[in-house]
């Protein structure tokens, strides 16, 4: 269940709690994080953090953390309503079955980010690795959303339940943005792709291209400014070209792979 | 009985591969410290370093590192290698006391954790060069000799394992945590310009010392994350060239597959790679018709040499090293450069740890090596 969160007073750099985690083990520093957040701190910022994993991890309190460096697998994982945000590369399985909340990553993100994702928000400013929102899902009103300012790799949206995905392929050379099987096994939820539309040979069975409605348009246009302006990027030229979307044509796949179903 | 209060952060195998381009050498202490930094990938129950350059003093020699569990074993190692080969000179291989760990800079990693025991075999290197007549009707090249008597070995000599057996390079390895292998070994006293280093997490098969990676046979090593589950195919191809896999891990066959394909049938490093991550039928479908045809030629012939399974591998030899992923990306593998130095990592942090500020660093993709290669006229 999602709770209502009280709202934070702007935050101001000097209120930041900063912790060192230079050679620090995951778990002490895990500990001091949500020792921190227990002690009521609003902002925290981790300087020289180096693969430290499961930053932030399960944390439902509403806390803005600041990560310089690159924090290990599955930041943000279980995350319930925390903003991070990530000043460099993230590693694999950003906000892994997050609940609630938001990541904003700077740099670019490894593979499998989203991975079971049920709520909140991850913004990539560059390129996402393999297997992007692998199996998100929604329910009523948490819907995940997971935006990639570049490129993707193979598998975007696999198994995909609900929620939206979007490439902006922003760093791209051509439409080679997306990768091979985008949306294989997908049965909810929706891609948007930025530019180009996906290659017939890059797509998997289950999906299929559909019109864009002015929900959709109204949809885009709010996420994206959201997203140009966490990232500072220029939200005009982010609009300034059209998108595709792919929702999936069956919301069972498989129900007849192995027996035909009534 | 299931014990349900057992908890394990599973994990994968840690890779870190290293190479300056241009030669410049680089004590141990690098790749020790980026292999720290990936100890969750692994579990104590394996962890080792491969080393080019390090003999100079003896670079025309075959360095034969040897593991062997009793006195019998190195009597009947050392009479082999007395008959068949002329011993320059044979040492231990020099070692710190085993119950002294790796000095940790990960403060707090060893509150709660328990190290598994160093408990070493006898580590000795012999510098041979196969004893031979100059002109020799047997067909055979100095290395098929080499790889014959290190078959010989592991297969015959009981409790006798080779863990490398090329010229001026070497392998350190066993079972514990890589960084304590790493300082038991005092590789900060060897100066290399490629190392790899492997943290492992045995899951198909024991945790013993010569099951611990890299694997190597002559001058190639590859550290492995993943399984092959095609090893069954593989190892008996393999056979048929006369390769015996004795050391009960999957890794070893990709060895021996890169042996045979690139020096003994002399493809090129690309092809030989075209072989063992194949590309799909229907993205050969695609292809130009040329490069069709040669992909389809490497299938027919090559089926067996097909690496099924999840993987990412570095492989190394005397002019390089080279990573590779599965075809789909299964596992992690993370490259980065800056000036002449090229980084290879399960974890971009392994990387950082060394090189903060690489000019590139980039996710390969699955199936597409990554190769880097000494710099021509380096020697």
């Amino acid at each position: 269940m999602t709770k209502p969160m009280p709202e934070v007073a702007p935050e101001k750099t000097e209120d930041r709690l900063i912790i060192d985690a230079s050679q620090k083990y995951y778990k002490v520093l895990n500990q001091e994080i949500r020792l921190a957040v227990s002690n009521g701190a609003h902002a925290i910022e981790l300087r020289n953090v180096n693969g430290q994993r499961y930053l932030a991890d399960g944390i439902n309190k509403r806390v803005k953390i600041h990560i310089h460096g690159t924090p290990g697998n599955n930041v943000g994982a279980f995350m319930d309503g925390p903003e991070l945000y990530v000043h460099g590369n993230s590693q694999e399985q950003v906000g892994n079955t997050m609940n609630s909340g938001k990541i904003v990553v700077f740099g670019n993100a490894s593979d499998v980010v989203g991975y079971g994702m049920r709520g909140g928000k991850i913004f990539i400013k560059g390129d996402a690795g393999y297997r992007v929102g692998i199996h998100m899902k929604q329910y009523k009103s948490s819907v995940p959303v997971v935006i990639v300012g570049g490129t993707t790799g193979d598998f975007l949206g696999e198994y995909m339940a609900g929620g939206i995905l979007i490439v902006l392929g922003l760093t791209a050379d051509g439409d080679e943005f997306v990768g091979d099987y985008v949306g294989t096994g997908m049965h909810g939820g929706v891609i948007y792709v930025r530019g180009e539309p996906v290659p017939a040979h890059r797509l998997g069975k289950e999906p299929a291209r559909v019109e864009l409605t002015e929900k959709d348009n109204a949809l885009l246009a709010k996420l994206l400014k959201e997203y140009s302006t966490e990232l500072s990027l220029d939200f005009d030229k982010i609009m300034s070209k059209p998108f595709f979307k792919y929702t999936p044509q069956s919301h069972r796949p498989y129900g007849n792979m192995y027996a035909n179903q009534p | 009985m299931v014990n349900h209060n057992y908890q394990h952060e599973s994990s994968g195998c840690g890779l870190v591969g290293i190479i300056s381009t241009t030669g410049k050498k680089m004590s141990g202490e690098q790749v020790l410290r980026a292999v720290a930094v990936l100890h969750e990938r692994g579990n104590g129950l394996g962890g080792g370093f491969a080393a080019y350059g390090i003999y100079p003093k003896y670079r025309d020699f075959f360095a034969f590192h040897l593991l062997m569990d009793t006195a019998e074993s190195k009597t009947a190692v050392e009479a082999y290698l007395q008959e068949h080969f002329i011993v320059e000179h044979g040492e231990a291989i020099p070692t710190r006391n085993p119950s002294e760990r790796y000095p940790q800079y990960s403060s707090g990693r060893n509150l709660e954790e328990i190290l598994p025991e160093i408990t070493p075999p006898a580590i000795w290197r012999y510098f041979c060069k196969p004893k031979r007549p100059e002109y020799s009707t047997d067909g055979l090249t100095d290395e098929d000799y080499v790889v014959q008597g290190v078959m010989h070995i592991n297969e015959n000599i009981d409790g006798a394992f080779v863990i490398s057996s090329g010229r001026n390079m070497g392998v350190f390895k066993g079972v514990g945590y890589p960084e304590d292998l790493g300082h038991f070994f005092k590789l900060e006293e060897y100066e290399a310009y490629t190392w790899t280093g492997h943290a492992r997490f045995p899951t198909n098969s024991q945790g013993w010392w010569g099951g611990a990676h890299p694997f190597t046979l002559l001058d190639w090593a590859v550290i492995h994350n993943g399984e092959i589950s095609s090893y069954g195919i593989n190892k008996r191809y393999l056979e048929m060239y006369g390769y015996k896999c004795t050391l009960m891990t999957d890794t070893e066959v990709v060895t021996y597959m890169l042996d045979l394909l690139i020096r003994k049938h002399g493809l090129p490093t690309e092809v030989a790679l075209r072989a063992v991550a194949a590309p799909f039928w229907k993205d050969v479908d695609r292809m130009s018709e040329e490069e069709r045809k040669l992909n389809e030629a490497l299938r027919m012939v090559y089926g067996s040499a097909l690496l099924n399974g999840p993987f990412a591998i570095i492989f190394t030899h005397s002019r390089g090293m080279v990573g590779l992923n599965d075809r789909i990306k299964l596992r992690p593998l993370v490259a980065a450069c800056k000036g002449d130095m090229v980084y290879m990592s399960s974890e971009e942090c392994g990387i950082r740890e060394i090189c903060p500020n690489p000019k590139r660093v980039w996710n390969p993709r699955a199936g597409h090596p990554v190769i880097a290669r000494l710099e021509d006229g380096v020697k």
